[in-house]
């Protein structure tokens, strides 16, 4: 059995789905933010390599690798950011983020 | 293929500053001090040098590292107006990172990372190209926000702008993924040519989280809801430097995403770029009538003139492009001398940012009120000031194309917004006097007082200006 490519398309549809939710929908905890982050860079990269395989092309392999290196670097800068954000509110429940409002 | 030294030589203000800062992260860490020290002055050098290497340089255009970077008229003068604000901010925002006892020697290198990022957006020539610029300029932005980050406010400031412009960013992804496979190739002029006129649905889905993930980073309406949080929360340099360099970099990106790679849609895109524009202005009216902190208050007209540069984009054509350029040159210069104004405003020692700070500026520092005033006057778009003409330029495009409807609500909500701006200079002229300010340093002085002239005076010389923009907005076609 041969999986199609709007089969790759669909599971990467439905992974960007859970988490742009994720990141919405969530209350709880920051963590869970950049989780869901990463599922969405990871369905962008589904559907590059998905695209680049049927395509006959490698461009969408390169991206596919360009967004692993920058994901990585991203998660480095959020979590430090968490940290120092914690340092200062004694929290990271999302709830809580709210000095500025308005 | 072009040969190695010319390809680089066309992306020369770009490897100065990469060069630079590399060497400058090297300084502050043998240095093992936490203060700016030289750093700083080495930073405005660098910048300043990539300004000089760019109006000196060559002027033909090319693109190069196969299909990746794009050097022409257009991107050259986006890449002047940025290079100019992060100069200038740079510059006037030293006092206060001293007085907020923040001038650590990072702060420099990532305003010189962020600014190459932007610089390699501009001249992002393909969707890789693109979203690696984008990704080096926001990566720099979230550290910046939160950079004072013992203060709560700074350090949830980051933490918004970081978690929104992951998911920015994201969008912006999938779409450029859609847009790879249903084009087959990632450079903008091959997705042009796939497309010529007739776009499959996976194009248009594309095209439309592409533009959620762009008017994330223009603040437009409805994805400007971080706005007003970060820009009160970061420390107020680095919300001088967000509103300057960083909208003139989302913005051209945005022109030559749009216009290159998606001209045979221009009915598609332009519904999108409509609706964004009629929003931020209509919210960027509106919303900041009830402020009382003036950098909340300035994000929201920040919002509101995106929505008058969009309605520039949403005309078209050369005309409109050159508006939109003349737009954000103009908005450029009366941001910086707002934003010179505001860092002046500390009463024995603190940092103050309430609007009725400002209460009888006129009687404890005429000059500083006046000139602040006539920022106002301009952003109100007041004539015969700068600010009037740049958004005469923007609705005359719009009728060329026949945006009747877009004009008059863009007129319209101009009109609410002079009251706020108006506001400030009531509040400065005729209310009794608040504690009077201490004495500005000098870098903020002169950067207000010249914005102030340049704003008085760009109607006397609009013919040198206007023929720039139009150059520039010339090679986009």
């Amino acid at each position: 059995m041969t999986i199609s490519l709007a089969q790759f398309l669909i599971v990467a549809a439905i992974l960007f789905t859970l988490g742009v939710a994720g990141v919405i929908l969530n209350r709880k905890n920051i963590i869970v933010v950049l989780m869901s982050v990463e599922l969405i860079l990871l369905s962008v990269n589904l559907n590059l390599v998905a695209f680049s395989a049927f395509l006959g092309d490698l461009t969408g392999q390169v991206f596919a690798l360009f967004i692993l290196t920058v994901a990585a670097a991203e998660a480095a800068i959020g979590l430090a950011i968490l940290v120092a954000y914690y340092r200062n509110r004694g929290s990271i429940a999302v709830d809580d983020i709210n000095m500025m409002k308005g | 293929m072009t040969p190695l030294p010319l390809a680089l030589a066309h992306c020369l203000p770009e490897l100065i500053l990469a060069a630079g800062v590399l060497v400058l992260v090297l300084l502050g860490a043998i240095r093992g001090r936490e203060s700016d020290g030289p750093v700083t002055e080495i930073a405005a050098g660098l910048l300043g040098g990539a300004i000089v290497v760019i109006l000196l340089g060559g002027k033909t255009n090319a693109i190069v590292f196969d299909g990746a970077f794009i050097n022409d008229g257009f991107g050259r003068f986006m890449k002047v107006l940025t290079l100019a604000g992060s100069l200038v901010t740079l510059v006037m925002s030293r006092d206060f990172l001293a007085a907020e006892k923040i001038d650590k020697f990072e702060f420099p290198i990532l305003i010189l990372l962020s600014t190459l990022g932007m610089l390699m957006l501009i001249s992002a020539a393909g969707l890789i190209a693109l979203y690696l610029g984008l990704e080096l300029m926001s990566l720099a932005l979230y550290v910046l926000a939160a950079f004072h980050r013992d203060n709560i406010r700074a350090s949830e400031a980051g933490l918004k702008y970081f978690v929104l412009g992951a998911l920015s960013s994201g969008m912006l992804l999938y779409g450029a993924s859609l847009l790879y496979g249903f084009a087959g190739t990632v450079s903008f002029a091959g997705i042009a040519e796939t497309i010529n006129g007739k776009a499959s649905l996976g194009v248009v889905f594309g095209l439309v989280f592409l533009m959620v993930g762009l008017a994330f980073k223009m603040s437009a309406v409805p994805f400007h809801m971080w706005t007003p949080d970060v820009y009160e929360g970061a420390p107020t340099p680095v919300t001088a430097f967000f509103i300057t360099a960083v909208k003139m970099a989302a913005v051209a990106i945005t022109l030559r995403v749009i216009l290159t790679a998606f001209p045979g849609i221009t009915a598609q895109w332009r519904q999108i770029v409509i609706f964004l524009s009629i929003l931020s202005m209509v919210l960027g009216a509106f919303a900041a009538i009830g402020q009382a902190n003036i950098k909340r208050l300035m994000a929201y007209s920040t919002i509101g003139h995106v929505g008058f540069a969009l309605v520039g984009l949403a005309a078209g054509g050369e005309t409109g492009v050159a508006s939109v350029l003349a737009y954000m040159a103009i908005y450029l210069v009366m941001t910086l001398g707002t934003f010179a104004g505001i860092l002046s405003m500390r009463v024995s020692g603190e940092g103050v940012e309430n609007i009725s700070d400002l209460s009888g500026l006129a009687r404890t520092d005429g000059v500083m009120a006046f000139f602040f005033a006539t920022m106002m006057f301009s952003l109100a778009g007041i004539p015969p000031l700068a600010g009037f003409f740049a958004k005469w330029y923007v609705f005359n495009a719009a009728i060329q194309a026949r945006l009747y409807a877009l004009a008059v609500i863009g007129v319209l909500s101009s009109a609410v917004a002079a009251f706020y701006y108006l506001r400030i200079v009531k509040i400065m002229y005729f209310d009794e006097p608040a504690p009077a300010f201490d004495r500005p340093a000098l870098a903020p002085r002169i950067v207000l007082a010249g914005s102030g002239i340049i704003v008085v005076f760009l109607f006397a010389y609009p013919g040198l200006f206007i023929d720039a923009t139009t150059a520039a907005a010339k090679s986009l076609f």
